[in-house]
Formats: C-alpha cells, structure tokens, sequence
C-alpha cells in the first residue's frame, strides 16, 4: 500500500543514557508514529548512540557500560538498535560529525547495495554526496533525522554549547525530531530562533500527551539510595546495573568539578 | 567481605526487597577463609535477625481495573514497598494484585479473564507481587473493606514464622483518598476498618495533596498514624486509559506496558474503537447502589 512518494528516514538520539531509561526508549515510539502518520515517511530504523566519556558530564559513566544496557535495552526492538561508534571515540565528538558519520554509513550500505564492486568508491560519487545539499534526496538513501527532546531545542540557545553552523547544518540539511510535553515552550523556542524558523519545515514537533519524565537523574538518584528503579528501566538494563553496582555516592562524584566538554571547547575559541 | 553459603540461603530469605544485602547472592568463597568468615556471618546474622524481627511483616492489597496493567501500576508497589522499608518498622513479605469483576460497569472494561491473565503476565518476573483472581470472580461488585476481610483470612489461614502474621494494608492513589469524604459513599464503619484495623499506602504524584484529604476526613485523621503517605517524584502519567487510546488508534504502547502484555492484547483483538463502547451510559455499581469504590488504584 506504500507509494513512491514515501520518504525513508531513520531516526538518531545523541545523549548520555546514563542509564537509558523507558521514556527514552518511549521517544522513538512516538516519533515513528508521529512521522508514519503524516503519510510522507516510513522510518525504517532508529540508532542510540551514547556520547564517549570525554563528554566530562558529571556523574557520566563507562561509555562501554552505557552502551552495553542500551543493547540489553533494545533487544526487544525490531527497529531501534545501539551503535557503539561516538561512544567509543576518545574525544568528545560534535553532534553534527556523528549525525555526518552515520549519515556516511547509510550512504556506504546504499552504494554496497547498489553496486557490485564496493570496495572502490569513486571520487565523484564522494564529491556528490557532500555537495548535495539534499539529504536523502536521491532515491534509496533514507533521511537521517535528528531525535530529541525539547531540552535540545532550548540548548540551541545555550552560549557556547553550540557551533552556529552546526545547529544550521543539524536543522538544514538533515532535520529534527523534536518530543515535546504537553505545555512546553518549543514552539515558543522555535520562533524565537531565526534558524530554526527558517528550517521549520524539516523541524517535526511531536506532542506527548502522557507526561512521562522518567530521567536518568531521577534514576542515579534512587539507585545511589538503594531505592527501587524496576519498570523505570527494562529489567535486563536493572539486572546489569545491579550486578556490577554501576552508579553509586561515588560514580556521581565523576567529573564533579570538571567543565563540559563543549563549553570547553567553545568559550576558549570564542574569548 | 565475602558470605559462606550456608549464609546466603538465610539472607535470600529476608533478602525480599531489603537493600543492604541485595548483590551478596552467589557469594563463594576459600574453604581456607571460611572459619572466620563464618564467625562474622553468624554475627551479622544475629544482627539482621535482630533488627528483621521487630519488623511487622506486612503485605500489600490493590484493588483496579487494571484495564489494562501498565508498568505505572507495578511501580507503585515498588515506591510502597520502599517506603515501607525506609520506615523502619516494616518487612513487606508480599504483594496482592486484585482486579475487579465485570459488574463494576466501567466503561471499556475488557473482560475479567483478560484482565486478570495480563496482570499474570505482567507480573510474572515479581518476586513479591502476584494477582489474586478472587475478587474478579465475585458475582456483584465487591467493598474494599470485603475484599480486605478476603485476603485477611486467607493470610490467617497460612502457617506463620516467628514475626507472627503480617499485617494487611490497602495500597491506592491519592484519588482514592479523596472518596473518603464524598457523602455518602462510604460507611462510617467500613473507613473505620480499612484505616484503623488495617491502614494505607497512598502514593501521590503531581499536585495532589494526600495529606489534605487525611487532614479533611475525621476518621483517616483520627488513624493518621497507620495512613502512610508516598511521594512519587517522577511525573509519570502513564494510564490505563492513555493505554487503550493508543491501542485503539493503532499507535505504539510499548514501554507503557509489558511487552507480554502487548502480544496478548494483539492475540485476543482487545482494546477497539468497539469495546470502548462497552458500558457505555451505564452508572458504576458502587453509585448505583451509593457504596464505596472498589477501585483502589485509579487506572
């Protein structure tokens, strides 16, 4: 019943996941929904990637633990999977080079699917994709979007959180999936912002109506009190926590008093 | 410091949702080491047993739809149990799920059978919860206070370990509270039984204000002291209703519920545009017949 006109998209959530919990896994549900059900796409796969531990967020665990419980997590998906790469990078990785790795990723499983010598890449081909500035424009290759919650629409207005060309690139060339709760301000946020209102079209705001705040702060913080978190998290992702006493008084103490990587890198660039 | 075996078999025991000695299972240790290690488990074990045996058992009743169970339902045993914990003077031994008849005339109500096989499902990794299909089976809508007595006798019918036989508490949400002081729904009598003799676990979450409806029913304040008071911090607004919505417009419920639960509600076509309808116009029993809500957990 799918005509021509579908467009395939996979969605991308960049985080901490520090642990994922069920209302993050939850976003993904509700963006496949929201996006099938305007009849333009058809998602075809979601990709978690937690940010590599030079991150410095305090209270940030092991990236191999973090990525280890999203697996655990989404072993009853057929769609959402982990994909270890940023997590696994030594330095922090800008979210615009790791929506651009996967973004290369897709293109590189199309070309293997398209040709039949995939080992040599033409430059040609290479030159097409970074000039076109359409993003899954050309038939085959899905659309990769961005997933997140409001807090990262409000973060663009954060002082040197962000690079202003890579917020451009994000919401221009590749697009945002955007969970928002019921009374928040992204759409306030949206038009306040010249960039992201002149990209609103490739912006998706999906409307959560069931409140379900279920953070990993929250989460730590019950942990480290020796509180339940059961059916805030899937059971296999509490078992691991619980075998190896992941977060603790003294896993939160982390980074304590260290500065966010990209405020790091930023506010030294920008004095 | 390491436990000998013969040590873990006792803490596995009482390790029923106590934290301070969850992750000492399996512990395996030196023949070489064991003499001394024994000596300190037998130490600690005077000292758990101490502080385990003036703990009252307790065990936990809630009375719903649960049309159908989600993940929101199972938590509240868990921030109860905790918080019975963290009082000090309690142990919850157990945890009694028990869904209401079909008689109960609520709108979209599946099925009793469902209901009560989706909580099955749902609870079938708990290791203290578990669902009781008794009240379900009850030919006309069944009192809180009688479902009480129900499970009371039963626990009374069990052989008891030296703490003596556990305690009975009603475990609801703030809503249920409130009914305390709509005219009358409830009898005097009946409050008097479920506060008094048997006592709440109310979990709150948002802005509802639990200890105003204690402050505002003569009786639950009178047994304030056996009306125990949960705060959920997470906003968490999963319910049962939101659930079937979803369902029946054929957008995704996954992490609301159990994905068992999920595959059961897909085999047997449950929640639909027409079962929605079911019920529909028809007053609740218990306003029916001016009686007290056998709903303890709202959806």
């Amino acid at each position: 019943m799918e005509n021509s006109e579908v467009t395939k998209v996979v969605l991308l959530a960049c985080g901490s996941f520090n642990p994922i919990t069920n209302m993050h896994l939850r976003m993904f549900e509700l963006a496949r929904d929201h996006l099938e059900d305007t009849g333009n796409y058809r998602v075809i796969k979601g990709i978690i990637s937690p940010v590599g531990d030079g991150y410095k967020k305090k209270g940030l665990i092991e990236a191999s633990h973090r990525i280890e419980m999203v697996k655990l997590a989404t072993e009853t998906s057929d769609w959402v999977t982990v994909d270890p790469w940023e997590g696994q990078q030594a330095d922090w990785v800008e979210t615009a080079k790791v929506i651009r790795h996967h973004y290369q990723e897709l293109l590189a499983a199309e070309r293997s699917k398209d040709e039949v010598d995939t080992v040599r890449i033409g430059k040609k081909r290479r030159h097409e994709d970074r000039g076109g500035c359409s993003n899954g424009g050309r038939t085959g290759v899905p659309q990769l979007k961005l997933l997140c919650g409001a807090d990262v629409l409000e973060s663009f207005s954060v002082p040197n959180l962000w690079k202003p060309e890579d917020i451009t690139e994000i919401v221009g060339h590749f697009g945002l999936v955007c969970i928002t709760r019921a009374g928040s301000d992204a759409w306030k946020f949206l038009h306040q912002s010249d960039t992201l209102w002149r990209h609103r079209k490739n912006i998706h705001l999906v409307k959560e109506w069931v409140t379900n705040e279920i953070s990993a702060t929250h989460v730590r913080r019950a942990l480290r009190r020796g509180q339940s978190v059961r059916y805030l998290l899937p059971d296999p992702v509490v078992q691991y926590i619980q075998e190896l006493s992941l977060y603790t008084a003294d896993s939160e103490e982390k980074n304590a008093d260290i500065i966010l990587a990209p405020l790091q890198k930023y506010s030294h660039g920008g004095n | 410091m390491e436990l000998t075996p013969g040590c873990t078999v006792f803490f596995k025991v009482i390790e029923f949702g106590s934290v301070s000695v969850r992750g000492t299972r399996n512990a395996v240790t030196q023949p070489k080491q064991r003499r001394k290690e024994a000596f300190i488990c037998i130490c600690r074990d005077h000292a758990v047993r101490d502080r385990m045996a003036c703990r009252i058992p307790l065990v936990l009743l809630a009375c719903g739809s649960f049309n159908p169970i989600t993940l929101q339902h199972m938590r509240l045993f868990e921030l109860a149990r905790d918080h019975m914990h963290q009082t000090g003077q309690f142990q919850v031994v157990g945890g009694i799920l028990s869904p209401v008849s079909d008689v109960y005339g609520k709108q979209g109500l599946a099925p009793a059978r469902h209901r009560v096989a989706m909580a099955r499902l749902a609870l079938k990794s708990s290791d203290w919860v578990r669902v009781d299909d008794w009240e379900s089976k009850q030919a006309d809508w069944t009192e809180t206070v009688v479902t009480m007595r129900h499970h009371y006798d039963q626990i009374l019918k069990q052989p008891q370990n030296a703490a003596g036989a556990p305690q009975l508490k009603l475990l609801c949400g703030a809503d249920f509270l409130d009914t305390f002081k709509v005219p009358g729904l409830w009898r005097a009598d009946h409050v008097e039984e479920v506060a008094g003799q048997f006592g709440l676990v109310c979990v709150s979450r948002g802005s509802q204000q639990p200890d105003r409806a204690v402050h505002e029913c003569d009786t639950l304040s009178r047994h304030r002291s056996n009306v125990f008071l949960v705060r959920e911090w997470v906003r968490n607004e999963i319910s049962a209703t939101e659930v079937r919505r979803a369902l029946r417009r054929g957008l995704s419920a996954k992490y609301l519920l159990p994905d068992a639960v999920i595959d059961y509600i897909r085999q047997h076509g449950l929640y639909t545009w027409e079962s929605e309808q079911r019920n529909k116009g028809v007053v609740l029993r218990p306003l029916a017949q001016q009686g007290a809500p056998p709903e303890t957990l709202a959806d």
